[in-house]
Formats: C-alpha cells, structure tokens, sequence
C-alpha cells in the first residue's frame, strides 16, 4: 500500500508501507549478531577513550599489586596467577558497564530492542564484542605481568592462551549478561561487580589454578583438568545467558 | 492488513503506581490519533505497551491482528518508532546509522535507498558526517531517515516535533499522513495539540490512566489535498 500527501499543492511524502518480511532464520540472525559486532569494534576503535582507560588500568592494578607483594622474585611468580585474573576481573567490569552505557546514552537500547528478530542475537554479538575487546586488552596485561613478574610467558604461550581464553569466555558470558541486567538500573556500575564477582568463583578458581600450574612448570595433566573444568563452565554460562536473555532486556 | 490496532484492558504499573488502569480503543488502519494528556499521563508508557518495549501488566491487545503480548515478535516487524532519543550511535556516520538500522531490521542494505532518505531529510551531504556532531534536530532528521527506509504499519511518535524546524515539522507531518493514507496507523504522543492537528483524525486524551475523551475529530477533515494513491495489491 502507498499513499501521497500533498500541502498547497507539492508533494510532500510517498510512503509504501513496508510488508516485505525479514529475513528469518540461523543466517539471518548471525547476520544480526554481525552487525552489532561491526558495530561496537567500530565505536571501539573510533573512540579508543575505552580501550586506552582499561589498558592503562589493567597495567596500574598490575603495577599496585607488585608494590604491594614485594620485591621477592619468588613470591612475585607464586602471586602471578591471581593477580593476573583479579586485573582481569576488574578491567572487565569497567567494559561491560561501558558497552551498554553507549546505548543509553543516545536511547538507543530501546531502537536495539524495537528491531525484530531473536533478542538472543543482541546478546551474542554484545558477547563477541567485549570477547574480542578483553581479549587485546589481556594481551597487554600479559605482557606487562611478564615484565613485572619476572614470569616465563614465551616458553608457555600455547596453553597459557588457552587457559586465557577459556577463562575470558566464561567471564565475559556472565559479564556480559549482568551488564544487559543492570543496564536499566540507576547504581549499575556498583551493581554489575556486586552481582557478577560472587557468580564466577568456580571460574576464577579454576583460571587461577590453571594459570599458577601452568607458571610453575606442573605437569600438563593438572592443566587440562582445570581446562575441561573451565570449558564445562563455559557452555553452562553461554547457554544459561542465551536463554534468560530475553528477559532480562526488557524495560 | 484488515484490522488495525485493538487495545483491551491495558493496565500497567512501576512498582505500586498505576499508570495505565484500563486502556480499550479500536484504531482502524488509515487513522492518525493525537494521544495527548498531562505529563506522567502515561502516553509514553502506552507507546512503549503497543511497540512492545513494555510487556502490559494487565490486559492484552492486537496489531494488525497480531496479539502484543503472545507474539511481540511478529509486531516488532509492523513497528517504527520515534522515540524522545533519537536513538543513533554519535561515533557511526550517518549512512552507516543507516545500515546498521537496516541490517538489525533484517534487510539488506541498499545504498541508493540509503542516499534518497538522507537527501529526503536533507543530510545528503552530512552522510559520511559522524552523528556526533549533528545537532539534535539532525538527529531527529536522521531519525525520521532511518523510518523512511522501512516505513511501519504502526508508526508511534512521541513528542515528534521537539527540536524539528518548520520543514523538519512538516516532513514529519508528510510522513505521518503518507502512513495512513497508506493504510497504517499512527499514534502521536504530544502536547503540541496544534501541530499535529493538520493531519490528525482523533484525538485521545489519557487521565488517570484512562481514555477520558474519545473520538474527537480534527478541525479540518478534508485536510488531505491532492491525490490519494491506494495500491491495495502490495
């Protein structure tokens, strides 16, 4: 259908109502996830005010917690794991809380909310995102824990990278879950930490764990457990988030 | 499209205070409603119910026959909003705005359809501009663009004319009126009664969360002056 509308004689407006319909399943949605991927990298990348504020304090708590520990190289190394996993933690909850304040800012949450299709996909993009944002700000962090810490990172780069990664999906999937949660709420930035760090215990047990053995040279027996332990958590906080989505991003 | 949109019992509270405590109306496709009422009235609130950001807390309704609470899916594809916030990310361009908005809405991105809305709203020239610096009446322009390029069956605007020029106002009144002549509905929540008048049908007044005045008509029903165009075929 179409219609005209005309004032004083000039055609102001021709309007077809659209009733094509959407493009509808799997592809469509992973072209949706796609977009919203493009999307927050582009205003990553453009703004860089983000990236620079949580690279620069991941390397400072990095820094205070070395002050802290002391100049004893030993005792440095055996804090190394956790103190790796606590500036993840931290430098984490400062991007998630920053990748929904964008979408506030200009009320864009509620276009997000408006388009139509799976509301799932919203989150799995927002999830691919902050994966990747962590993901290059840990690549600093590692390298500046390496120097700090006098830490043997060349020699265990594989596995320690996929201790890394196996650690950062499953935090970044409840992360990126509660900040959707409290995104919506006046004392969010207060609330995200309160609500996610009781939450990821197992997991950060498990990374730290995983981190110190693979630190001390264990044997790679005790690391793949933690692994297959990490990957368990994995799933279960990828599906879990999927699923209650949805309700969570609504007003 | 047969029915338009058909509201029973809305109701809705935030935390103990009713908004809404009973909405029913029956909008036929093709009509122009001016919500109007105090502020708080709950306007807002009823935009937000028939675009399905709000989930009612009593009462259910149809879109275009399609049920607002079993099936926000399917009415999310009959919808466009425009909203207080323009809704628009500062650090994209405008065409890229644009894109964004058609990838999420499930099409794929056209840029000749990109480059005749932005022209239409006048910011052809601020197309590889980043929203950032636009002004916000260009973002209310690039606002109505990103509507132009999927034009909605519902269309819900709420406060429209804040921030719009005389032309932004009138091309906000051209689209307004191009919907229902093509047999949508529009919903406009205001308090600039006279602005909208030119192209309204009805006005509904909400207080105390209730329809109080229905089915006011507008001051000028042969306000529509030249040709109609009706394809019913699409």
């Amino acid at each position: 259908m179409s219609g005209q509308w005309r004032m004083a004689g000039d055609l102001i407006m021709d309007v077809s109502i659209d009733e094509t319909s959407p493009r509808q399943g799997m592809r469509a949605e992973w072209s949706r996830i796609a977009a919203i991927v493009w999307k927050d990298l582009t205003m990553e990348r453009r703004a860089k005010a983000n990236f620079n504020s949580v690279a620069f304090l991941a390397a400072l708590i990095l820094l205070m917690f070395a002050f802290a520990i002391g100049p004893d190289a030993e005792t440095l190394r055996t804090a190394a794991g956790g103190v790796i996993w606590l500036t993840v933690l931290f430098s984490g909850v400062l991007s998630f809380n920053r990748a929904y304040e964008q979408e506030l800012e200009g009320g864009s949450l509620d276009m997000l909310v408006l388009y139509p299709g799976d509301r799932r996909a919203i989150y799995v993009g927002k999830l691919i995102a902050n994966l990747t944002f962590l993901l290059l700000v840990e690549v600093i962090l590692l390298v500046v824990a390496g120097v700090l810490y006098d830490l043997p990172l060349l020699g265990i780069a594989l596995p320690l990278s996929l201790v890394v990664f196996l650690g950062t999906v499953g935090f970044v999937a409840l992360g990126t879950f509660y900040a959707a949660m409290a995104s919506r709420l006046r004392a969010r930035e207060v609330l995200l930490p309160l609500l996610l760090f009781p939450m990821l215990i197992p997991l950060l047990i498990a990374s730290v764990e995983a981190t110190n053995d693979l630190l001390s040279g264990s044997a790679m027996g005790n690391v793949g457990g933690w692994m297959r332990l990490l990957l368990v958590f994995d799933v279960i906080f990828v599906a879990a988030s999927v699923m209650a989505f949805e309700y969570v991003i609504e007003d | 499209m047969t029915s338009g949109l058909d509201l029973r019992g809305i109701a809705h509270r935030f935390g103990r205070r009713w908004v809404l405590r009973g909405i029913d109306a029956r909008i036929e496709p093709g009509q122009v409603i001016a919500l109007t009422g105090r502020n708080g009235s709950g306007k807002t609130t009823l935009l937000r119910i028939c675009g399905t950001l709000l989930r009612p807390s009593r009462g259910t309704g149809t879109v275009f026959g399609i049920d607002l609470v079993k099936e926000p899916g399917s009415v999310r594809e009959l919808v466009g909003m425009l909203a207080h916030d323009a809704g628009l990310y500062g650090n994209l361009t405008a065409r890229e705005n644009l894109e964004f908005s058609l990838r999420m809405a499930g099409r794929t991105p056209d840029a000749t359809a990109i480059a005749g809305a932005l022209e239409r709203v006048g910011l052809k020239r601020e197309a590889s501009d980043r929203v950032s610096g636009f002004s916000a009446g260009m973002r209310r322009r690039l606002a109505l663009a990103r509507l132009l390029l999927r034009p909605p069956a519902l269309l819900l605007l709420d406060e429209p004319y804040a921030s719009f020029d005389v032309d932004g106002i009138d091309l906000v009144n051209g689209f307004t009126a191009g919907i229902a002549r093509a047999g949508g509905i529009v919903l406009v929540a205001t308090h600039d009664l006279p602005r909208v008048r030119p192209v309204m049908d009805r006005e509904l007044r909400i207080e105390g969360g209730r329809f109080v005045q229905a089915g006011l008509e507008a001051s000028e029903p042969d306000r529509f002056v030249g040709a109609v165009e009706e394809d019913a075929g699409r």
